[in-house]
């Protein structure tokens, strides 16, 4: 396919987003990146006004006096490429939102791009201090989703988010949004995800390769997250949790939203089970998500494992229960520990059951098939 | 005049040759020392002084040089002062010593004359042995160690006095019974049947035990991980001579070898405040850490958590080894540290886990927990036992399997490997083309692979746990590995984070 295009006008955008990313930084603290997706519908003028009223000028001209060669060859030299709104593969969810970026900034494979519509993406977010639940649902979502042929979006951050990006590699494809450049792996530690993702996916920002981040970089990277797909599952999420932010960007350009439910007394999943009491889809497995974005039945998710024997049916029911340690699972059922060893090994080894680092037990979201 | 005596002074776990040269002459009285001795040695002056005067001999009042030769070497313990004053009574023409050549001795002498007991006697006995020396004068608290030594003659004294009526003839010294080699544990051990409940773990330290494979044990505090690792000797198999000989002349070395010799395998338990000098061997000259003191037995790091990192990276080679080589200015030794390692820590900072609602640990402290646990040592670690809490039932309920029908089973098990492998080898230490040989059915094979790719095993993940499959498929008699042998290993086996 023909290498994404973008004109030089909405090149320059992001390059005068990069230019005034420290002045924004100062008028848009306060509430977490409450007012930095309002700026950003502000035109070239406007918003260099807005944010640095005393420099305006200098740094429109001198952004103005780029020339076309070093934004092309800048792009060339991080190894991106860019799309611009004028372009048919730009993703057309962005064009409900007035504060869309300009262009996108991307790494990887530029294919992708013509698969981020509404009807073909789903974002998955979440907090990034996630519980071992959450992360663990996150992944088969992420796996899952990707699996039934949709595009996992998410912001790379600690937590959810990379669970579900790692397991969307798993499934199929994902596209990371960033709050710095593509070209930056942000966190350090996600370099080897961020790699993976280029190779196998797509990373996009909308600022120019080499932008560091900064605070308000966030939420605007959460707009086109809310904006690129067709729905936004908040996996696990506190009430103050950025990720809610996503969820409030999404619901106000009319997209689904849904989120998955957490135990009511955990301060950590306070916020979805709030998302869920305002009217947010129940999200339980990717087939919730399918039936909320396609309509009820269209897809059906692949998540039936191989059929069990009775006695591997009982471990795994008293897993389900919540007997979570291999000798909880001996004395539940009264088998010696080298049985039950051996029944959670098998049953791991299947799909349907995931153990933590320190041997815990847990379901995955895998259906035992006629059950 | 001139006189030498023949004695060991202690190098680690080994015992070097030192020969005492005294001479007397005339001059102002004076009793000066050359040779690098410490202070110990130094201070032996005034108590080799007061004991040839409270045992009726005359110290000469004349100018004394005693050289402890090779001047090279540092002499450390008060083990030099009996060959001390007996080169001076030699010197002196108080003594013949030369009627019971080749002869050496070692022993610490009190104020009145008396012998006290000396660290590593079993190593000076070794040495001497090596050295054609025929008869050994030790301290009569030391002799039982002395005499594991064949061929020699050992003479135990319970004063200075005794060495001049042995040499004249008019006394003749017991002789000393070697002491017993318990190369099982004593029957004062703990047992596992203390261990209530807890099928998992039991089935867990079993496994552990018949492979020598080192396990991490995860649970609450108060769970009986402590209590699990200490009964772990007493499932081993038991000491061949030679490992208790060796476990012996350690403990010697160490001054721990009590009168009834070593009670088994060693089971050592350092707090995690430990340096890494004391963990695995320093200080100058090196001597011998608690890897060491665990050699042939259980090295049970509690709260693994908690140690130093850099305590825990220097246990890496020594592990791997079975050797740790300590270097200091000036020395350099290699001692032997073939151990089990047996860990426990908590599965969360608060120690209730994080599935319990209790739990008042944030979600990101305990990921960092965790990961620490997976960072520290982790790859050395091929066994993971998730433990809970007991419940009223077990606790009040019979006691477990005794240690004595565990360790029949783990016995034949090690018996399999070691014709499969050689004397005294065990499956932990298999190598990778030791490893390919092994024998799997199709269908563990299969779920082998699976489970390679789904849970993206590294290649070093692979090999352990078809190690313990080995090891698993030894336990249950079997030759070849089948598909339930290899389900346990993979359910045992220690996870890796991502």
């Amino acid at each position: 396919m023909k290498e994404p295009t973008a004109c030089p006008d909405c090149l320059r955008r992001s390059r005068l987003l990069a230019h005034l990313a420290p002045y924004i930084e100062r008028i848009a603290t306060g509430a977490v990146g409450s007012r930095s997706p309002e700026l950003l519908r502000l035109s070239n003028e406007d918003l260099a006004e807005a944010a640095a009223p005393k420099v305006a000028a200098q740094v429109l001209a001198q952004v103005e006096a780029v020339p076309e060669e070093t934004l092309r060859a800048d792009l060339l030299a991080a190894q991106c490429w860019a799309c611009c709104r004028h372009d048919s593969r730009f993703p057309s969810g962005l064009h409900d939102a007035a504060d869309a970026p300009w262009a996108l900034i991307g790494r990887g494979d530029p294919a992708l791009l013509e698969r981020l519509e509404p009807d073909g993406a789903v974002t998955v977010v979440g907090a990034r201090r996630a519980s071992t639940y959450g992360r663990g649902v996150a992944r088969e979502l992420g796996r899952e989703l990707a699996a039934a042929d949709l595009v996992v979006v998410s912001g790379l951050a600690f937590g959810i988010d990379a669970c579900a990006h790692r397991g969307a590699l798993e499934g199929g494809r994902t596209v990371a949004v960033l709050g710095c450049g593509a070209d930056i792996a942000y966190p350090g530690s996600h370099r080897s995800l961020w790699r993976r993702i280029c190779e196998r996916g797509l990373v996009i920002s909308e600022l120019p390769p080499g932008t560091g981040v900064w605070r308000w970089t966030f939420p605007a990277r959460n707009r086109i997250m809310a904006a690129m797909a067709g729905m936004t599952v908040v996996v696990e999420a506190a009430r103050r949790s950025g990720s809610l932010i996503t969820a409030d960007l999404a619901a106000d350009l009319g997209r689904d939203l849904g989120a998955v439910p957490g135990p009511v007394t955990a301060r950590g999943s306070a916020g979805t089970n709030d998302l869920l009491a305002g009217g947010a889809c129940l999200v339980r497995e990717a087939q919730d998500v399918l039936d909320a974005m396609l309509g009820p039945g269209v897809r059906r998710a692949e998540r039936s494992g191989p059929p069990l024997e009775a006695e591997l049916r009982e471990v795994l029911i008293a897993v389900e229960r919540g007997e979570e340690t291999c000798d909880a699972v001996a004395v539940a059922l009264d088998l010696t520990g080298a049985e039950a060893a051996s029944a959670l090994a098998t049953l791991e080894a299947l799909g349907y059951l995931s153990c933590s680092l320190v041997g815990s037990y847990s379901r995955t979201l895998l259906a035992v098939p006629g059950v | 005049m001139l006189a030498t005596a023949q004695t060991f002074t202690l190098d680690g776990i080994s015992a070097t040759s030192v020969r005492v040269e005294v001479d007397v002459h005339k001059g102002l009285p004076a009793f000066s020392m050359v040779g690098l001795p410490d202070a110990a040695v130094r201070e032996a002056r005034e108590r080799v002084r007061a004991a040839i005067v409270n045992c009726g001999f005359e110290f000469p009042l004349r100018r004394i040089v005693a050289n402890l030769a090779p001047a090279s070497l540092r002499k450390a313990g008060p083990g030099l002062d009996l060959a001390i004053a007996a080169a001076l009574l030699v010197a002196s023409e108080q003594l013949d010593l030369d009627r019971l050549a080749p002869v050496a001795m070692a022993g610490e002498l009190a104020l009145d004359g008396s012998v006290r007991p000396v660290p590593g006697v079993l190593a000076i006995a070794e040495a001497a042995r090596g050295r054609g020396v025929e008869r050994l004068l030790v301290p009569a608290e030391n002799g039982a160690e002395a005499a594991l030594v064949d061929g020699l003659e050992v003479v135990c004294l319970e004063s200075l006095g005794q060495v001049a009526a042995f040499v004249e003839g008019d006394w003749s010294p017991p002789t000393p019974q070697p002491m017993p080699l318990r190369a099982d544990a004593s029957t004062h051990a703990p047992d596992l049947a203390d261990l209530r409940g807890q099928r998992h773990l039991r089935y867990a330290l079993e496994i552990a035990a018949a492979g020598g494979h080192s396990l991490l044990m995860v649970g609450p505090p108060g769970a009986g991980k402590s209590l699990a690792a200490s009964r772990l000797p007493s499932i081993l198999p038991a000491m061949a001579p030679g490992e208790a000989l060796e476990v012996a002349r350690i403990a010697s070395a160490c001054g721990r070898l009590g009168a009834e010799g070593p009670q088994g395998r060693p089971f050592r338990a350092p707090h995690h405040t430990i340096s890494p000098a004391g963990l695995i061997g320093g200080g100058n000259p090196p001597g011998p850490g608690e890897a060491t003191l665990s050699h042939r037995g259980v090295l049970f790091l509690d709260e693994l958590c908690e140690f130093r990192r850099d305590t825990l990276e220097a246990l890496r080679t020594p592990l791997e080894s079975g050797w740790v080589s300590v270097a200091r200015a000036g020395a350099w030794r290699r001692l032997p540290c073939r151990f089990m390692l047996v860990a426990a820590a908590n599965p969360c900072p608060c120690g209730r886990g994080e599935t319990d609602p209790e739990c008042t640990c944030a979600p990101l402290a305990a990921q960092r927990y965790q990961a620490r646990l997976s960072g520290a040592l982790a790859d050395r670690i091929d066994v993971l036992a998730a433990i809970r809490q007991p419940t009223a039932d077990e606790i009040a309920g019979p006691p477990g399997e005794s240690s004595a029908a565990v360790r029949e089973r783990v016995t034949a098990a090690r018996g399999r490997q070691e014709r499969r492998l050689g004397a005294g080898r065990c499956n932990a230490e298999m190598t990778p083309a030791e490893l390919r040989e092994s024998v799997l059915t199709e269908e563990a094979a299969t779920l082998l692979a699976e489970a390679y790719s789904r849970h993206r095993l590294s290649g070093r993940a692979h090999d352990r746990v078809l190690r313990l499959a080995r090891t698993v498929a030894d336990l249950a008699g079997e030759e070849e590995i089948g598909r339930e042998q290899m389900a346990q290993a993979l359910q045992l086996r220690r996870r890796d984070a991502e």
